[in-house]
């Protein structure tokens, strides 16, 4: 199964398998990972599912659509051109060893 | 305020009386708060806190699987040292000896949260209901995972559904229903939908949308009798129309569930009385989400009650610090939305008070929100597949900052220019 690295705020890391098809706010969440917190659930309403994926890792992370962009401009910590929302990125094996820096808000 | 951070904390829990969106979100918000002392949450349904809202969209197209309805896995509760008890009814609250009683066993609470939440308003119709006062075969409410799980196995069978309101949940539904090519019909005695959430413009395109859909809506119309012996197989409408019917749904609004705060002798009205901290009329005892009638700081601190993830969550946090001893008031705009078949429609703010609708043009006709103004003052926003309007309409009220009805009204006005 492809792997996802979660890197909290402070710098630990939480290497953890994925499944193909499931958000990568899903697999935080199933793998209690505190940083995600994604109060509305994956509806792209809330935007407390916020992370940081740097260019090395972009490859294969589909782009963003236009309601993920808007709900960016209202996250706990500000916006970076790294930003997306976890609930929208599906895994895919493109993605495996992807890594996924967490601010240290959500809300 | 009950024990700080440090060590282990055994003596008493904080408990939580319920198991839905509020309940998850305050274990979230203690521990985020380090509070250590245990919680026990009492839940009367059979599952792990789930999301509600696929219920009546996803869960039911299929597109949402129950998987993915959990809220968080059964182990986060362990990890959170949260102890979970499902199908567990509380039957008594003593707020002197300061205990909670099931049929079973009692406990006793360092605080409490009530977040029960609200039951489906009954439908008020005989016919509707057979002799044990169960509902007939084929009428059914929606509210929980039980009930979605009844409508989606009827609806693989169902031809004739009919629909008792038009609100959120039942056009939610109706366009789920419709788009797997059933008959549906759609009643509500208002003579708009959405009647009493959105402004007259929305509730317009709404209507027009869903009538192009297939959909038959029938306004200022009420379902007077439900015909069927076993199983529903007719309605008669208010006007003698009879209408075949192998699928019923009830979306009529809910009851706040305050039977239990209120016997316990704590303050409820429209809901379980709270102030701005979610503090109850008795000490130690909060109460928040569905359940909670509370006054909003945006608002003139009216009392209100909100059925939203949103007021969920943010009371969540709000009691979260009452007992971590970091008290800090409910300060939320109100939000929230609802899909609506390919549709998203988005609520900021709050619209009773509205004396004056503008328009705002989007991209294409499908794309567009009413500003609702009060004394030429924003009140609230309803967006239809205009999330970006949404999100700002969400920062204005929030800053407090109006736009002129005008600059509302003029596309290429750029509202985030008003922001500080």
């Amino acid at each position: 199964m492809p792997k996802v690295t979660f890197i909290d705020a402070d710098g630990t890391r939480h290497e953890v398998e994925g499944k193909n098809g499931i958000s990568l706010m899903e697999i935080a969440l199933s793998n209690n990972i505190d940083g995600i917190e994604a109060e509305c659930g994956g509806s792209c309403m809330c935007a407390t599912c916020h992370c940081f994926i740097e260019d090395d890792f972009t490859a294969g992370v589909p782009a963003m659509e236009s309601d993920e962009d808007e709900m960016l401009g209202f996250t706990a910590v500000d916006r970076k051109p790294s930003s997306r929302l976890s609930c929208q990125i599906k895994m895919a094996d493109e993605l495996d060893g992807i890594e996924v820096q967490l601010p240290s808000e959500q809300n | 305020m009950v024990a700080a951070a440090s060590g282990s904390v055994g003596g008493n829990p904080v408990i939580i009386i319920g198991g839905g969106q509020a309940a998850v979100q305050l274990c979230l918000a203690l521990r985020k708060q380090k509070v250590a002392t245990p919680i026990l949450m009492l839940s009367e349904e059979a599952e792990y806190p789930y999301h509600r809202p696929p219920l009546s969209k996803s869960f039911l197209s299929g597109e949402t699987d129950e998987e993915k309805l959990a809220m968080r896995p059964v182990s986060f509760y362990e990890t959170k040292d949260v102890q979970v008890k499902l199908n567990t009814v509380v039957s008594a609250i003593d707020t002197v000896k300061q205990t909670v009683a099931t049929e079973s066993a009692e406990f006793t609470y360092e605080a409490l949260v009530v977040a029960t939440g609200a039951r489906p308003r009954p439908l008020p119709l005989d016919s509707a209901y057979i002799d044990d006062g169960h509902l007939l075969d084929g009428v059914h409410l929606l509210r929980d995972v039980q009930h979605s799980r009844a409508i989606k196995s009827a609806l693989e069978e169902a031809s004739n559904v009919v629909v008792i309101g038009a609100g959120f949940i039942g056009l939610e539904f109706a366009s789920v229903a419709s788009a797997m090519a059933k008959n549906v019909t759609v009643f509500d005695t208002a003579d708009r939908v959405m009647a009493r959430a959105v402004s007259p413009d929305i509730s317009s395109w709404f209507e027009q949308t869903h009538r192009a859909n297939n959909i038959s809506i029938r306004l200022g119309d009420s379902v007077r009798e439900i015909i069927g012996d076993e199983k529903v197989t007719r309605v008669i409408a208010s006007s003698g129309e009879e209408l075949d019917c192998d699928l019923l749904v009830v979306g009529i609004g809910v009851l706040p569930n305050v039977e239990l705060a209120a016997a316990a002798g704590i303050d409820c009205d429209n809901g379980i009385v709270v102030n701005k901290y979610c503090e109850t009329s008795v000490a130690n005892v909060y109460a928040i989400g569905d359940c909670s009638y509370h006054p909003n700081s945006f608002y003139s601190n009216k009392m209100i009650r909100l059925e939203s993830v949103q007021n969920a969550t943010d009371q969540a946090r709000v009691a979260a610090g009452c007992i971590a001893g970091d008290k800090k008031p409910y300060h939320a705009v109100p939000w929230f939305w609802s899909d609506q078949g390919e549709h998203s429609l988005q609520m900021a703010g709050l619209s009773d008070a509205a004396d004056q609708f503008v328009r705002r043009a989007g991209a294409t006709d499908d794309n567009f929100s009413v500003f609702h103004f009060s004394a030429a003052k924003l009140q609230s926003v309803d967006s239809v597949n205009s999330p970006r309007d949404h999100m700002l309409a969400r920062k204005l009220i929030a800053e407090q900052v109006s736009p002129t009805p005008e600059q509302a009204a003029d596309p290429e006005f750029d509202l985030k220019s008003l922001l500080p």
